[in-house]
């Protein structure tokens, strides 16, 4: 029960990636895909800097004040007839879940789609006390009767095809239909809506908290988050502890960034905001509602280096960017959290020791960064991981670990690092020779004095990059 | 109702910090910039009904327009073209000041017609699950990415815009402002009066839709399938 989806070994997770020719493609077309059309809603704005530093001082402020937004929610959360757990570990999260089940006798549980709930692991724990949990959003859904695991944070399904939906449909359900999406559908449609209003429980992750008034948003397109929050009698929130804004009206920046920067719609079909339990006479909605707010190693990241990590909303936006994870796929990154945001997260979280080659799944050519609608710098911190990494494991020589503080130095300015691999090539001649760098100046020198440097390509990756996105390729 | 765990993890955050825990005091900053208040700045009610008219394509949604007088016609015909046997409605105050309960009571020979009422509990739901068509009144309407925002109550279920087959909006002309950033505004500053918030606030863009699947756009998932919304000057 953790992040991490299995036991098979980096080099051969990545194998297996680039082998999948229909994964590859996927990936990669769904990757240009999310990308124009958020350039397109980044355009239409006109200021989208303005919208990424705005978003970034909500951030800031709310994680650095997190006791405080985090005690006005559990506050409001309680007067609103709602059951507030802190949880400081899965173990503790799942504990008191299992307990609301138990006490329900409940034998059927609905789920939203839900990143906390997978880190957690809380869907093996609730069927071991003998409850169905169902996955409403489709995507999830489909995984689920597949007994597969998510390959991207907002399209989970996205390596599987239409051909081998059908053939889980008709495995798993009966289906006899053909492998027309909407087809396809329109079949899960009348599936999950039975499930629906079957559920004594329904359990939802969350976008954002808000403190002011205890509301729990979510953003969906597909409706299911509506229904899992309007038909159970008993309701569950599941949130990561830095899921909070301070008020509605920071929940409404963060939430249009958010769809931007996801899928680039201005707004997803629908945005809920529910607070506490229903009120009187109201026949939709739970009438007992529990919010459990997880820490589970995120408060090891709180006032170190890395606590901008902290800032992610969860859009994908760097995986989409990103060009390592188009090549090898999200299970190759073997967490939960894959792409960029996943290779900072997931060693911070779960340590080190299980996840050392995911800071090394990056070019570092910043992409990440760029993409970021919060300005979390991802690619510096995924270098500042690879200097623990060194330093911690050991693995390589002194010389190497001070060449790396001068790489990250010279690397981390955009404007140092485009002029200086832009004059890489010119500058280094006199070192090269057959491509290979054997004794290089400067940053370069202690790197060189124990092993080969490359020497720069003729075209840097960011300009073949910068160039590729605006030939529009996909 | 009861809160667990709370003073030493929030103690425990505190000290991660660096600094002693924060209970009172806690100001939100003047942030540096403020493009949230830019969008649409400055255009007139028609120029805002441009905007939502044009966003109604991108999401998938039949936009009309009417007046108050010619409404009832423009429902009506809106329902048959749903071919809306069975229709569910809040019982809203509105309904008689736009002219639907007298559609309503004409339709009634020929159509199921419910009306939201609380003393009848689970019954509303269960005509809701298999109706035809759900009708509701925007309470903001925003015109950048045309969103009807519905308050929920006791007089207004959550499932009539959610389980039907289709849903039609009513937008009356003075609800429609520029962005979320308006809704977020009233609301926030309806709690700062120390006003409770709806339990239930949705915030709906068209029909709902889905691109799990080898990311073809499929409009239809599990709320409704098709949208109009009527906006009534």
């Amino acid at each position: 029960m953790s992040i991490k989806i299995n036991e098979s070994p980096y080099e051969e997770r990545v194998q297996q990636g680039i082998e999948n020719d229909f994964m590859r493609l996927a990936v990669s077309s769904a990757q240009g895909r999310f990308r124009s059309r958020k350039r397109i809603q980044e355009t239409e704005l006109g200021n989208w800097e303005d919208w990424r530093q705005l978003g970034a001082e909500i951030r800031k402020h709310t994680v650095e004040n997190l006791d405080y937004y985090l005690q006005q929610l559990s506050d409001q959360v309680s007067k609103r007839g709602g059951h507030v757990f802190f949880a400081a570990t899965a173990e503790e999260a799942n504990d008191y879940i299992q307990n609301v089940i138990r006490k329900k006798e409940a034998k059927k549980v609905v789920k939203t789609k839900s990143m906390v709930t997978e880190e957690i692991g809380l869907n093996r724990a609730l069927e071991s006390l003998g409850a169905e949990v169902v996955e409403s959003d489709l995507g999830e859904w489909i995984l689920q009767l597949d007994e597969d695991p998510p390959s991207h944070i907002v399209v989970p399904a996205l390596h599987k095809n239409k051909e081998q939906i059908r053939e889980t449909f008709a495995e798993k359900r009966g289906y006899t239909g053909s492998d027309i999406p909407e087809e396809l559908a329109d079949f899960a449609r009348s599936q999950l809506r039975e499930e629906f209003l079957t559920a004594e429980v329904g359990i939802t992750g969350c976008n954002f908290a808000i403190a002011e008034s205890g509301t729990i948003t979510l953003v969906t397109n597909e409706g299911n988050a509506e229904m899992a929050t309007t038909l159970p009698d008993t309701l569950i929130t599941v949130m990561g502890m830095e899921r909070i804004v301070p008020t509605w009206e920071e929940m409404e920046v963060l939430v249009s960034l958010l769809t931007r920067s996801a899928v680039g719609q201005k707004l997803t079909s629908y945005i809920t905001s529910y607070t506490g339990a229903r009120l009187d006479d109201e026949i939709d909605g739970p009438d007992d509602y529990h919010l459990v707010i997880v820490d589970n190693g995120r408060s090891k990241i709180l006032g170190t280096e890395f606590q901008a990590a902290l800032h992610c909303i969860r859009c994908a936006a760097c995986i989409n960017a990103c060009p390592v994870y188009r090549h090898v796929g999200g299970h190759a990154y073997n967490s939960i959290y894959p792409g960029p945001i996943g290779a900072v997260l997931t060693p911070l979280l779960d340590g080190y020791e299980n996840h050392k080659e995911l800071p090394y799944a990056s070019s570092l050519c910043g992409a990440c960064t760029e993409a970021c609608p919060v300005k979390i710098p991802l690619h510096e911190m995924l270098i500042r991981h690879r200097q623990i990494i060194v330093e911690k494991e050991k693995q390589a020589p002194m010389v190497e670990k001070m060449a790396m503080k001068g790489f990250a130095k010279w690397s981390s300015s955009p404007a140092v690092y485009k002029l200086s691999t832009k004059m890489a090539r010119l500058a280094l001649n006199p070192w090269t020779k057959d491509d290979i760098i054997g004794n290089g100046p400067g940053p370069l020198k202690d790197w060189t004095n124990s092993r080969n440097f490359p020497a720069p390509s003729k075209q840097s990756f960011r300009s073949w990059y910068k160039e590729r996105e605006k030939s529009g390729e996909e | 109702m009861t809160i667990q765990n709370r003073e030493a993890f929030l103690d425990g955050l505190a000290a991660n910090l660096g600094r002693p825990r924060r209970t009172e005091g806690v100001k939100r900053p003047i942030w540096s910039v403020t493009p949230q208040l830019e969008v649409l700045k400055g255009q007139t009610q028609d120029e805002l009904i441009e905007a939502l008219e044009k966003q109604c394509q991108a999401i998938h949604t039949v936009f009309k327009r009417t007046d108050k007088a010619g409404l009832e016609q423009v429902l009506e015909d809106t329902i048959q073209a749903y071919k809306g046997q069975s229709i569910i409605a809040p019982n809203d105050q509105r309904n008689d000041v736009y002219g639907l309960t007298n559609l309503f009571k004409k339709l009634e020979q020929s159509t199921e017609i419910h009306i939201w009422d609380h003393t009848k509990e689970k019954e509303n739901q269960v005509f809701a699950e298999r109706a035809d068509l759900g009708i509701t009144f925007s309470d903001i309407t925003l015109a950048e990415s045309a969103t009807v925002t519905l308050f929920h109550n006791k007089h207004h279920g959550r499932t009539i815009s959610l389980l039907p087959k289709a849903y039609i909006a009513i937008i009356p002309k003075e609800t429609i402002v520029p962005r979320m950033t308006q809704a977020a505004q009233q609301i926030h500053e309806a709690i700062v009066k120390g006003e409770d918030v709806a339990s239930y606030i949705s915030f709906i863009s068209g029909p709902s839709n889905s691109a799990d699947i080898e990311m073809n756009l499929i409009v239809g998932v599990h709320g409704p399938i098709s949208a109009t919304y009527i906006v009534v000057d």
